[in-house]
């Protein structure tokens, strides 16, 4: 009996808490953010102490995958959940949340403030219909990282930016395996996504259309280039048997072991890799054989389009503290936090400035290689039905072993079309 | 769901009797008073949201756009019902039905033969062993038996390798033969001492004498088991088929963890979900919810009328009723 009356308790407290604000009557901002190494958490802590008073940001932890996190802060806005101060988004998704005017609007001068020296890439990835709907706080890109050894016997000269098809050649000629995304999830798109934009392509035609009218340009040239690419790696089985359920972790635990040759990923590999030799669950010296380099050309001539990831922050219609969600969210984008948030838990800043901080050159040696990129980086199609043409994407090019580059492209094409007309399943 | 249609065939019987004494209708009075605010919360949790799911399945409605909602009436389904990816899964759903359940029903049977023959000491310990799969959570389950199988984690491979098919390169879920194998394999694995118990139910219903009676004519144990024993356990049997098809019908969690309908392996469950949650379309996401429990209740419907499964045996009211069965 008494441990129930305890609980209940607890449960009235925990309501009062997330409902209304505390005692002394400061306002609580709710901040929706996607698991880190408690990053997020200690920027919430750290501006609620900056704000003396003014508001308490707590923070409120959505699932893993992006695609999950869509769902729950999809779910949430449309049923008009006043909670929603603040949320950790992931760009692609930005189009669907802000066309039915789920985002509360960035104030002008917030928006000015919060993006004077954004990296191209990352601002792209936060705006929608030519208007900056949220708030860049990081920017994630992926680079080529490669093991020293293997290139030298390879003879390739990583100074000078490499193409897919001389890693491919080198990868073969070495009998290794080379570390990409072959498992069907987003990371398909992103891969798919960057190889036409590396062309100087892009897979929507017009990313405002309609649903009825979206056209995606995946039957072309670019579009069966970067077919021809996937399905080489798949067929030849260069990123070996398995493939199928590769993704950002697995690929980089065969690159630490004896097969792994070259590997397109997100920077959270150097720590991870750093940390799996300290704690000998590798050689300790595969780290000094990790090299780094921009992300692969499909042409030569033509500077490839590294995928863009990362988190903007984004303000929900139906919070009741519009103006302190921004006024936090000024607190938590500053680029001396962006770069703490890069040292600490490896998500590099979207800010430029941010990078000159002398402890990111210690931690991250490749910030520099990181930091171009993102300024080319080009953003996966952003349109609100970015969720349909990724799932096709995916469909029509898992698995990479099986993939016909010659009608693949043109499938998905047809098939996005029909979905987002209503005429097909998706 | 099984409640509503376990109580419309008894409560019609009831009205059907012609004159009913100051006793029995106490007794029925007593009844609705003890069943009914059951009932009630029944039709509130799953009449409404079926309801509204019917209602919903007749619009186009997207949650990510609720403007553009419109009234497509039955465009959804004639969407659904003319494409290969609503029948794809369908097929599947079919296939897993119908192999684990005939799959379950040998085992299920063995091991109800062995609890029931095992002696009196060791029965309540073979029994909590038998029953120790059904009592995981299937989530945990289809963890347990992806990793089993996983190519970079699984041991299977390692430990399996002297087998013709079975390699260190063999990656069980990337393929629809390997991955449907596994996700079958799984779900026979946690609920096969279901119906294991419901037919040890059933076995413990026939009568010792009747066996007895057949052996001193000289039946062979085959024969008595299938001339004797399984006829009069029928009733025990279709239910436990019945329940079960009805539960793999829907299976999710399995396919959920393992494949996330990959290689083909998609049910129409996933379908749902896919379309409701993933897609936040929720009209076509309630039509395929729809159509999946239209088929729910078609496995009970002929269930109940084509091979006449008495869902109330087993109970107290029922198991007499299947004695006296056997006995004509």
């Amino acid at each position: 009996m008494k441990g129930r009356t305890a609980g209940a308790a607890v449960a009235v407290g925990a309501l009062l808490l997330t409902g209304c604000g505390t005692d002394d009557g400061t306002p609580v901002l709710t901040w929706y953010i996607n698991p880190d190494d408690g990053g997020q958490q200690a920027l919430a802590d750290q501006c609620t102490e900056e704000a003396d008073g003014a508001y308490r940001i707590q923070t409120s932890l959505l699932p893993n995958d992006a695609p999950d996190q869509r769902e729950q802060l999809a779910r949430r806005l449309a049923a008009g959940d006043s909670s929603l101060d603040i949320m950790s988004i992931d760009p692609p998704f930005i189009p669907e949340l802000a066309e039915p005017g789920f985002l509360a609007p960035v104030p002008d001068d917030v928006a000015e403030r919060t993006t004077e020296d954004t990296l191209d890439g990352a601002l792209a990835g936060a705006m929608w219909k030519d208007e900056i709907v949220t708030v860049p706080f990081w920017a994630n890109t992926q680079i080529l990282w490669y093991r020293e050894s293997v290139a030298e016997a390879a003879g390739l000269d990583m100074s000078q930016p490499v193409t897919w098809e001389e890693i491919i050649d080198a990868v073969r000629e070495q009998d290794k395996y080379i570390s990409i995304q072959g498992v069907r999830a987003e990371s398909m798109t992103v891969w798919v996504n960057a190889l036409v934009e590396s062309q100087e392509e892009s897979i929507l035609v017009d990313p405002a259309a309609s649903a009825e009218d979206l056209e995606t340009t995946l039957d072309s040239d670019a579009g069966r280039m970067a077919a021809e690419i996937i399905s080489v790696i798949g067929q030849d089985r260069l990123a070996g048997p398995g493939v199928a359920s590769m993704d950002e972790n697995q690929g980089m635990l065969m690159f630490q072991r004896d097969h792994g040759s070259f590997m397109v990923n997100w920077p959270f590999v150097w720590a991870a890799t750093n940390a799996a030799a300290e704690d000998g669950s590798i050689e300790s010296d595969v780290p000094d054989d990790v090299g780094w380099a921009p992300y692969p050309r499909v042409d030569a001539e033509t500077p490839a389009a590294a995928p863009l990831g990362g988190i903007n922050l984004g303000v929900g219609i139906d919070s009741e503290h519009h103006d302190l969600a921004y006024e936090a969210i000024e607190c938590i984008v500053q680029p001396e936090n962006q770069a703490e948030y890069f040292v600490t838990n490896g998500n590099p800043p979207s800010s430029e400035s941010a990078f000159d901080d002398p402890r990111i050159e210690e931690d991250y040696p490749m910030a520099d290689v990181i930091r171009e990129a993102l300024d080319e980086a080009a953003p996966r199609p952003q349109t609100p039905y970015y969720n349909e043409i990724s799932e096709v994407i995916q469909d029509e090019f898992t698995p990479i072993s099986g993939i016909d580059p010659d009608r693949a492209p043109q499938r998905a094409d047809t098939f996005i079309g029909e979905v987002l007309r209503g005429e097909r399943l998706l | 769901m099984t409640d509503t249609v376990k109580s419309a065939p008894a409560s019609r019987r009831q009205r059907e009797k012609p004159k009913k004494s100051e006793r029995a209708r106490a007794e029925t009075r007593l009844g609705w008073i003890l069943a009914g605010p059951a009932f009630v919360i029944m039709l509130a949790v799953t009449a409404y949201p079926i309801g509204q799911a019917v209602f919903d399945s007749l619009y186009s409605f997207r949650l990510t756009a609720p403007d553009d909602r419109s009234f497509v009436f039955l465009d959804n389904y004639i969407l659904l019902f003319t494409d290969w990816g609503f029948w794809r899964p369908f097929l599947v759903t079919v296939l897993i039905t119908v192999v684990t359940v005939a799959v379950e029903l040998v085992l299920g049977f063995a091991l109800a033969l062995v609890m029931h023959r095992a002696l009196k000491s060791l029965r309540g310990l073979l029994r909590t062993a038998i029953l120790v799969p059904y009592g995981i959570i299937t989530v945990v389950s289809a963890f347990a038996w992806y990793y089993m199988f996983d190519i970079n984690s699984g041991f299977v491979n390692n430990w399996f390798s002297w087998l013709p098919g079975i390699s260190d390169e063999l990656d069980w879920f990337s393929n629809f033969g390997t991955a449907v194998t596994v996700i079958m394999a799984s779900e026979i694995w946690k609920t096969t001492p279901f119906i294991a118990l419901l037919l040890l139910a059933g076995l413990a219903q026939v009568p010792d004498e009747l066996v007895e009676a057949a052996k001193v004519d000289g039946a062979t144990r085959w024969q008595q088991f299938y001339r004797v024993t399984v006829p009069n356990m029928k009733a025990a049997i279709m239910v436990a088929v019945l329940f079960r098809a009805l539960d793999a019908f829907r299976i999710f969690d399995n396919v959920f963890i393992m494949t996330g309908g990959e290689a083909n392996t998609e049910v129409l469950a996933l379908l749902a979900y896919r379309q409701s949650i993933s897609r936040l379309e929720i009209g076509l996401g309630s039509a395929v919810s729809v159509v999946l429990f239209a088929c729910v209740l078609l496995i009970c419907f002929v269930a109940i009328k084509l091979f006449k499964v008495d869902l109330a045996s087993g109970t107290d009211a029922g198991g007499g009723k299947a004695k006296k069965g056997g006995k004509g």
